[in-house]
């Protein structure tokens, strides 16, 4: 097998998993928020509506997450297999909680007896799979133990001050994207709550932000060098002066009544999140442990699967968005459920 | 119990109640297309509400296949990361695959199939069911060439540090020996599941209503399902048996329970209490020279045994002698009952046979016991290696404590007993409720149109689109 010089295939990978994970966090980051967001909007039309307007596309959204995880065992397997068990509790907790708010899109309507009970699974289910998605990320943040090609380390390594941080900070950024997305999606009632709870969650969301940003720059020397040293800092100063720009401009949004405008600029701000985490670690897979070379899956596998990749991924993208295309515009109460 | 017993119970829970729902739905999946097909083509009223009738169920099954299967697609890191670094190479890519050929297309299209009936035309409509039913078959494909090669491991090359990398040709690795046999073997037994759970349906409400137009069709399409198939499925298997018998004898042996070699052809037990420590099947109830006629078309085969196997290697023999009889004395009811259903067909009374129902009804949850039985023959079978032959399951697993496993095995346990067993009630009340002439679409509450329209002629043809409700 020939590839052309210049082109590493690896670079190629890390970037698709990247992708794969952003587009995780855009799509299944609204429909979990609406979980988080469920105690707070009161029973009857508004919840039966807040549901609709995520039943036909959840399943979907999530999927990105098995992509996630599925890649990274093609194309990384030696990452996958570090840090997996590494983050076995919280990955755990996680997968159990989706089980809950999974099953709850269709058990809740077919039992109005224990609707109110699984509205609870959902809500809990969606915040538990949250914190435990955002703890997971500041466990691996932090640093893992690893011994020769597997995790030495015990179960609760990841379990520190730090992984809380990161475990509220998600779950008040996928709050703010439910919010937004209700913003969108609903009218009267529920769209003034959730209008209001954006608010809200937006300064709580920039606040946490900034809180992460420092105690990362914290954790290690070598996080602090990448963002500090002359001359990375002046390209990575723009992060945090972008991040504050795109809270000012989502609130103007807001505070305009825009309804659509709202969501994309929460959106923005997720994506300067991950750019700051992309800067943290790269070329790191395992940060501060494994880089993406070391973990890479060899050529074959890399090439066999870039083939399904690049043929896949823009269709799943087009009837992606035709999905979406079809329950376009404001849910109304009766729903499409 | 160490860390290593649990992860292998934590996997054997959580995937054998994961299979239930794939079973399940794929051959549903197919089931609604052709429904959906029949009302295009006839235009006739009773395949809209039968349709309707099961997409509420397939919705409730595909959901939990969903979440379950989650799970799934993570414990080959967090539980056998030692395994997933070593076969990643080679497995990653088809899972990787499975994801992007079938996972998202039936995520993508379920949405318009279960809540845009009323928004999409009923051509659009179609196809999106045509896409669900065809992402449930891909990926169907891609997990059992995963699993398969497990068995039966082609088209790799070592490296040095022990991790097995793609060969030249991925045909090699997909298309491995058992493959073709376990595909088909495992996607006619879904099929099978759905026919006799649909059966098993049709006949419940014939019993109570021989009248009604919804129970009459749909027993009727299961029993010709019943007929066809069972026979099908028995023939694939022995040929799936054959196939085994050449890459994994100690499988075959230990599903007939031979644990001595038979030079001159050897005895079919058909019952008996195997006893592996001593090497022996007791209370043995034998046909002589008849396994040999199966497996090597001849009497007079040399068959070997366990006796050529070392104990270490042998697969748990009680487990899948046991779990082999559950399976193949169910596909011998189901095609039974298949043959028994054509006879009363022919005569003219497959839907005026009391009897004929009890017994559909009783074999109902019969796929689901088979299945399950089946899948343990194989994989338990396949013991003690993961990738057979090569790596041992003692060496796939994560480095994990005990404590750590057992907590989150109990938690498995308690969630999945708890969320599936209430899935599990509230597919039987939506069986259990009689197919309606103007059957409701996935609306929020059940049965909402239910109470609220009159009863004209039960199968009167609707000329709206298939989710309208016509009042």
């Amino acid at each position: 097998m020939t590839i052309p010089a210049g082109i590493d295939l690896t670079v190629i990978w890390a970037a698709i998993i990247g992708f794969a994970i952003v587009a995780y966090v855009v799509l299944d980051g609204f429909d979990l928020g609406i979980g988080i967001l469920f105690p707070f909007i009161p029973a009857g039309p508004d919840r039966d509506t807040a549901m609709n307007s995520i039943a036909p596309v959840w399943d979907g959204n999530e999927t990105w997450l098995v992509l996630g995880g599925g890649g990274l065992l093609a194309a990384f397997p030696l990452a996958y297999a570090i840090i997996l068990p590494a983050l076995y509790v919280p990955l755990i907790t996680m997968l159990l909680g989706l089980v809950l708010r999974g099953v709850a899109f269709e058990f809740r309507w077919r039992d109005a007896g224990h609707r109110a009970w699984w509205d609870r699974a959902f809500a809990l289910g969606s915040t538990l799979a949250t914190f435990m998605q955002g703890a997971a990320l500041g466990g691996l943040l932090q640093g893992v133990r690893v011994v020769g090609r597997g995790y030495a380390g015990g179960a609760w390594d990841w379990f520190s001050g730090f992984s809380m941080l990161t475990g509220i900070s998600l779950v008040l950024g996928y709050a703010l994207l439910g919010a937004c997305w209700l913003n969108w999606k609903t009218a009267g009632s529920l769209q003034r709550r959730a209008v209001a709870h954006a608010r809200r969650f937006g300064v709580l969301l920039l606040a946490a932000i900034g809180a992460v940003s420092l105690a990362t720059l914290g954790l290690d020397a070598d996080y602090a060098a990448r963002w500090l040293a002359l001359p990375n800092v002046l390209f990575t100063a723009q992060v945090p002066i972008a991040t504050v720009i795109t809270t000012a401009l989502f609130y103007r949004s807001l505070s305009r009544g825009h309804e659509v405008q709202p969501f994309f600029w929460a959106l923005a701000l997720f994506g300067l999140c991950i750019a700051g985490l992309g800067i943290s670690i790269w070329p790191d897979v395992v940060p501060m442990r494994v880089t993406i070379w070391q973990a890479a899956a060899p050529l074959r596998s890399q090439v066999f699967m870039l083939i399904g990749a690049g043929v896949m991924v823009p269709i799943i993208l087009a009837y992606t968005g035709w999905a979406y295309w079809v329950f376009r515009g404001k849910v109304d109460g009766a729903g499409y459920h | 119990m160490t860390a290593f017993d649990l992860a292998r119970a934590q996997f054997a829970f959580t995937v054998s109640f994961h299979f239930l729902f794939p079973a399940f739905s794929i051959g549903l999946a197919s089931f609604l297309a052709v429904l959906e097909a029949q009302w295009l083509r006839t235009g006739s009223g009773v395949y809209a509400n039968l349709y309707r009738y099961w997409l509420k169920i397939f919705a409730v099954v595909f959901g939990m296949g969903v979440v379950s299967g989650l799970v799934m697609s993570y414990q080959f890191g967090t539980n056998w990361s030692v395994f997933s670094d070593r076969a990643g190479p080679v497995i990653g890519p088809l899972m990787a695959y499975e994801v992007l050929t079938a996972f998202f297309l039936e995520a993508g299209f379920l949405g318009v199939m279960l809540f845009g009936i009323t928004k999409v035309g009923r051509r659009l409509h179609f196809v999106a069911t045509l896409a669900v039913a065809g992402g449930t078959f891909i990926s169907a494909f891609w997990i059992l060439s995963v699993n398969s090669w497990m068995q039966t491991p082609t088209g790799f090359e070592m490296a040095a540090d022990g991790r097995f990398m793609p060969g030249p040709s991925w045909v090699a690795i997909i298309f491995n020996p058992s493959f073709p046999y376990r595909l088909v073997h495992t996607v006619l037994a879904a099929y099978l599941t759905t026919a006799f759970a649909v059966g098993g349906v049709g006949a419940w409400h014939l019993l109570r209503d021989a009248a009604n137009p919804g129970a009459r069709t749909m027993f009727s399409m299961a029993m010709w399902m019943a007929a066809i198939v069972a026979p099908l499925q028995i023939m694939a298997g022995d040929a799936h048996g054959i196939n085994t018998l050449a890459w994994q004898p100690a499988k075959v042996m230990a599903m007939e329970g031979h644990f001595q070699s038979h030079p001159h052809g050897a005895p079919l037990i058909l019952f008996g209490l195997p006893d592996q420590a001593r090497q022996r099947v007791d209370y043995a109830v034998e046909v002589p020279k008849l396994s040999s006629l199966i497996l090597k078309h001849d009497p007079d085969a040399p068959l070997g045994g366990l006796d050529r196997v070392p104990l270490a290697d042998q697969p748990p023999v009680a487990i899948v002698f046991w779990a082999f009889r559950v399976m193949v004395g169910l596909g011998l009811a189901m095609a039974g009952l298949g043959l028994w259903s054509l006879v009363l067909r022919l005569r003219g009374r497959l839907h005026a046979s009391p009897w004929l129902h009890r017994a559909a009804v009783a074999m109902g949850p019969a796929g689901f016991v088979a299945v399950l039985a089946g899948w343990v023959v194989t994989e338990t079978g396949r013991q003690p290696y993961t990738v057979y032959g090569l790596l041992r399951t003692v060496h796939s697993v994560s480095p994990l404590a005990a404590p750590t496993v057992a907590i989150s095995l109990a938690a498995f346990a308690l969630v999945y007993f708890a969320v599936f067993g209430m899935g599990i009630v509230y597919l039987l009340k939506l069986m259990a409720r009689p197919p309606q002439a103007h059957e409701a679409t996935l609306d929020g509450i059940p049965i909402r149109s239910a109470g609220i329209t009159p009863a004209p002629a039960l199968d009167a043809p609707q000329p709206g689109a298939i989710g309208e409700h016509v009042a």
